[in-house]
Parts: C-alpha cells; structure tokens; sequence
C-alpha cells in the first residue's frame, strides 16, 4: 500500500516542479522598485511581442520585445498607470499587440466563434437524440422473423429437457 | 428538411476551406499587421545624422512632397533584398531614411557598397523612434503625403508586384 502512494506523491512532486516558463527579463531591466516591477510584469505579460507574435513581451529575447519591457518601466517611472502605458503601445502597434483583445465588432467572431458553435453543435445534438428516442418509442421492439422464432422455441425447450 | 440537413456539414467545411484558401491564394501574408498610424501625421521624432553627414531626420523634414520613409539597418538581409528596388523608386520619389538599431559605423560602409539612395537619413540606434512608428522588423517603407500624414505602410522587403500595383499608383494619386 504504500508504494502506490509513494509514486503518487513523488508524481504530484514532479507535477508541481516542472518548469515555470522562463521570463526573458534580463537583471538589468529590473526596476528597483518590487511594486512597480510587478505592475511591469503583470502588463508585459499581456502584450504581444510583434516579431514572435505567440509570445508575450515578457516570454521574448526578440530585442524588440526587450525595447518594449524597457518602455513600458519608462513609462511607469515617468507616473503612467497600467490603462495609460498599454494604451500607448496599443496606439503604435494596434489591438493586435494586446492578448487580451477588446470585445468589439471586429473581434465578435474572436469572442463568440467558439461558443456559437458549442451551442449550435449542442442543439443539433439533442434534436437528433429527441428525434431518435421518438422514432424508436413509436416502432417498438421489431417481430422476430421464422428463423428467429424457431431459435427462440429451440433454446426455450432446450432448457426444459 | 433531413436531405437539407445531410448537406450541412459539406455545407460548414466548403464554408471553413474558402475562408482558409482564400488568404493562401491571394499570397496574404498573416504575419503583415495593419498600421495604425495610416493617416495620421507622422509621430514627432528628431534623429541624428549617421557619423561624418550632416543631415539626420526629423518629422518636420516630412510633407511638402510626396515622399518614402524607408527603415533599414546593414544587418537585415531584405533590406539588401529591396536595395534596388529602393534605389529604382528614388528616380521618381524623394526615399529618406531611418536606420533602424543599426552600428552607425556599419551602415555608411553598407551604403558606400551598396549605393545611397536616401535623400536624408537618421540614426535610430534605440530603435526608439521605430516603436513610435509601430515598427516590428525592418525592412518597412512608409508613404507620406504632402501634409505629412502616413498613407501606407508596407511591412517587409518591397517586390516588384508592390512596386508596380501599389506604391507607383498611389504615389501618382497623391501627387494628383
């Protein structure tokens, strides 16, 4: 008994210690101030480095990726808030370079496209299992044929004898 | 109704197959973002000549003409790639220059060997003014209109496609 558990523990160990993703902020970049370098963090996760474009600025060695994390400390050390620093990237580079994308008409499909088709998949669904259990319930069992009858009375007496 | 029915999964697939193909057939490179600046005045921005010229690059240099923002840099191959194309465009429009996160040392022996096109250029050692422009990569090419704005961005080393069905056209429109 327990070894079992001792895997168990050593695989919720090894579960638990698989790499973090590495940021690619270098020591130099760091502000000295632990707050503000959180808030940078927190909005760097959340651009997209323009030269890998699956990747946040946080997450990129690409140099324009660091040129991006360097102005957005700039732009907090110089007194913006988090809304005023992305919106000033967001205004060069365009809605493309937030990850979290802004809910508006051209991005429905990006928001919606998902769900719409789990809804419309699931009402197919269930129209078709309606359709299917109505159909069966009104046909009832199907009468066994002559082959099947004699099976039927062969195995029936069998048991008897 | 159930034969209307049988035909719509054929019906969702030729639907998902067109909107893939169609961006594969036009040759439309997903990785081309648009800009946001079309139509806006070019952002403020005043660089330093490269090491031994006297010109450099400011915003206040742009408009008064039809004229071609070329970014660069001596380490970017297409860049070497459109350099011709480039240097054939600066015949009928004024190309000037922002050298892009660039050795300003590197790049004036780049020109020397490759030939100057470029009627001014400023050093973007930073690539700060780059950011400002939204630019992600170089080559890119701008064209501005004779009040300053930005009209049309290209990302990308230029073909002879662009050259001749994009950037001659609206040059000629604007110019009007």
């Amino acid at each position: 008994m327990i070894r079992p558990l001792a895997a168990f523990l050593l695989l919720v160990l090894a579960a638990l210690s698989a790499p973090l993703p590495a940021a690619a902020v270098q020591p130099d970049e760091r502000l000295d101030d632990a707050a503000m370098e959180a808030r940078a963090r927190e909005i760097s996760a959340d651009l997209r480095c323009l030269v890998c474009q699956n990747q946040s600025i946080d997450d990129s060695n690409a140099p324009l990726a660091r040129d991006l994390r360097l102005l957005v400390r700039e732009r907090l050390l110089a007194g913006d808030s988090d809304e005023q620093v992305v919106e000033f990237v967001r205004s060069r580079y365009g809605d493309y370079v937030l990850l979290d994308p802004p809910l508006k008409l051209s991005t429905l499909v990006l928001w919606f496209g998902g769900p719409a088709v789990l809804v419309v998949a699931g009402a197919a669904l269930w129209l078709w299992l309606g359709r299917r259990n109505v159909a069966a319930a009104a046909a009832g069992p199907a009468p066994l044929d002559a082959a099947e009858q004699r099976r039927l009375d062969d195995l029936l007496g069998g048991e008897d004898g | 109704m159930t034969r209307f029915l049988a035909f719509l999964p054929l019906g969702v697939f030729a639907a998902v197959a067109l909107w893939v193909a169609i961006p594969l057939i036009t040759g439309h490179d997903p990785r081309d973002l648009p800009s946001e600046l079309i139509d806006q005045p070019a952002p403020v921005f005043d660089l330093p000549p490269l090491p031994g010229r006297d010109d450099g690059l400011a915003n206040t240099d742009l408009g008064g003409e039809v004229m071609l923002v070329n970014f660069f840099a001596s380490w970017c191959v297409p860049c070497l790639a459109e350099h011709p194309i480039i240097s054939r465009l600066s015949q009928t429009v004024p190309v000037v220059a922002i050298n892009y996160r660039d050795q300003p040392e590197d790049a004036l022996p780049w020109l020397a060997r490759n030939g100057d096109p470029y009627t001014r250029i400023g050093a973007d050692t930073d690539g700060r003014v780059g950011i400002d422009w939204g630019v992600y990569g170089v080559p890119e090419t701008f064209v501005i209109d004779r009040a300053g704005r930005i009209r049309y961005r290209h990302p990308g080393p230029l073909t002879p496609e662009v050259l001749n069905e994009t950037l001659l056209p609206l040059i000629e429109e604007l110019r009007g």
